[in-house]
């Protein structure tokens, strides 16, 4: 089995921009940044909140708190992982009672990453709203979950894999459609 | 990187890699301890068995705290109650236990060496919660543990071990765990709990000496371990209560030799004014209730490791393939079955 680059689907120019436009939209329906924060979800949401909190800094000129969620306790295959899994750690260094939550993920597939991170975040407290936001929404949800702030949505195949390569853990920036071939 | 343990039986032979992922695993865990929610579904609908077949308190409570912040259920067996006093052999009883269906056993004794005997007879792993004076190794973890917490690091430390280390597997898992990260070892006692042969039973190159007065065994320290005195073990007149006191007893005025940013570990239950003073133990020095804390996140990440199970049928991550487990008899024992990882295997990510 080969994997095989088919397509770019977004630059590190698109991304960017994206990016400032979710920072936007969030800040306008969370009518402000009182009460919000960021919670990137291990590994590549946490660049995409932290850049996304910058843009708001930009915007409304407020230092929005980022958080980092690490949600392979919460997985629900992880009987079947377990023994290689390596932990890394949460970092959340403020209280959720009461808060505003944007959940960030760089890809929203299953929906199956997302329970688990929802399960992860009211053992810490009970925030006020949780909303979702991706940099791509890929389609063939197993869950009842959906993105509130969603930077494109792309169709795919099952066998298909979008790959988003940030430069701060991937030393390249843009998001690829691969798929594996036979 | 990852590794596959099937049991946890000694300390002495995971190399240090192994030794740091253990505690890495355990970080994850630390936070868990913080939370307002402290319980994870990890292992639920998982057994894990609590065989202590020689009296303990804290420990049992910890490892079944750890448990059931899991998510797992726990079967007790405790030596007062159990059917030992009945005259049933600990292969019996084990084997009784293991039809009950537990995931995991976790087990002390006080024979040296009864968890490695029962881990070649049971199908699940078999974690050492301590064996007479041979090792405890989840101790030897959680000292490392805050030990790091607080120091930054457990590389090329100096570490002083006070009181009577000929009997303490605690001492044991320490001097195997971080000797291999360099630190160097000073032993001090009364003579009669600090033999010769001490000197070597770290891994070859660990520095271990012996000092007999305690003022020196301090100097320099940077972590001092005071072990628990057991009267019983006090054999007079060679040695009363009152000489140990005057001779050992680690006091904040003999405190000032070792280094200023010096800790003090303790394993507890702590015997104040024997071996150690109130004022020391009260200190900010002393780490005894972080100790208490870090052994339930210690005992989380074990837990996890060993009881969660899963792996097995599923290739696509692990590369290379696991191999049956494969109990060997007891009249096969040889020098590798002391080798409590089995198998080792780096995920393909």
């Amino acid at each position: 089995m080969r994997i095989v680059e088919k397509a770019q689907l977004m630059s590190a120019s698109e991304i960017d921009r994206t990016l400032q436009r979710l920072a936007h939209e969030i800040v306008e329906k969370s009518g402000g940044t009182k009460h919000l924060a960021m919670i990137g979800i291990r590994r590549r949401g946490v660049p995409l909140a932290q850049r996304i909190a910058q843009a708001m800094r930009g915007i409304d000129g407020v230092d929005v708190p980022v958080g980092t969620l690490d949600i392979t306790l919460y997985r629900d295959d992880l009987s079947k992982v377990a023994s290689h899994a390596v932990l890394q750690s949460s970092d959340i260094s403020f209280g959720v009672d009461n808060m505003n939550l944007v959940l960030v993920d760089d890809v929203l597939y299953t929906g199956r990453t997302i329970r688990a991170a929802m399960n992860g975040l009211f053992d810490l407290g009970r925030p006020k709203r949780v909303s979702l936001c991706v940099l791509i929404d890929r389609g063939h949800r197993e869950m009842p979950i959906e993105a509130q702030f969603t930077g494109r949505v792309v169709q795919t195949s099952p066998t298909e894999i979008i790959e988003v390569r940030l430069r701060e853990i991937d030393n390249e920036e843009r998001v690829v459609l691969v798929d594996r071939v036979e | 990187m990852t590794h596959r343990f099937r049991d946890l039986l000694a300390l002495e032979p995971l190399n240090a890699d192994e030794l740091t992922f253990l505690l890495d695993q355990s970080k994850s865990f630390q936070e868990i301890q913080r939370h307002p929610l402290k319980k994870l579904a990890v292992l639920r609908g998982k057994t894990v068995a609590l065989a202590f077949f020689e009296t303990s308190t804290r420990t049992r409570i910890s490892f079944g705290t750890a448990a059931s912040r899991l998510g797992a259920d726990t079967m007790n067996l405790q030596a007062e109650a159990s059917s030992l006093k009945k005259g049933e052999s600990l292969l019996d009883t084990v084997h009784t236990l293991d039809a009950m269906k537990p995931d995991c056993l976790v087990m002390r004794h006080a024979a040296s060496g009864a968890p490695e005997f029962v881990a070649r007879h049971l199908e699940i792993p078999v974690i050492n919660a301590g064996d007479g004076t041979h090792e405890h190794p989840s101790q030897g973890l959680l000292d490392a543990l805050t030990i790091r917490d607080r120091k930054g690091t457990i590389e090329n430390l100096n570490v002083t071990i006070l009181g009577d280390i000929k009997h303490s597997r605690v001492a044991r898992s320490n001097i195997h765990l971080l000797g291999k990260f360099g630190c160097r070892f000073t032993l001090c006692g009364p003579a009669m709990w600090v033999p010769k042969e001490l000197e070597e039973i770290g891994a070859s190159g660990t520095q271990v000496r012996r000092v007999f007065r305690i003022e020196e065994a301090l100097e320099d320290a940077d972590v001092v371990l005071a072990l628990r005195v057991q009267n019983e073990r006090l054999h007079e007149p060679a040695l009363s209560l009152n000489d140990y006191i005057l001779l050992y007893q680690l006091s904040a005025e003999r405190m000032r030799h070792a280094k200023a940013d010096a800790i003090v570990l303790h394993p507890g239950p702590l015997n104040r004014g024997i071996e150690i003073t109130p004022e020391v133990a009260d200190s900010p020095q002393s780490c005894v209730l972080e100790q208490v804390t870090n052994g339930i996140a210690v005992r989380m990440a074990l837990l996890f490791l060993l009881a969660a199970g899963g792996s097995e049928d599923d290739g696509q991550q692990a590369t290379g393939a696991s191999p049956p487990r494969n109990r060997r008899s007891t009249d096969q024992k040889d020098a590798t079955d002391r080798k409590d990882v089995k198998d080792s295997s780096h995920a393909s990510h």
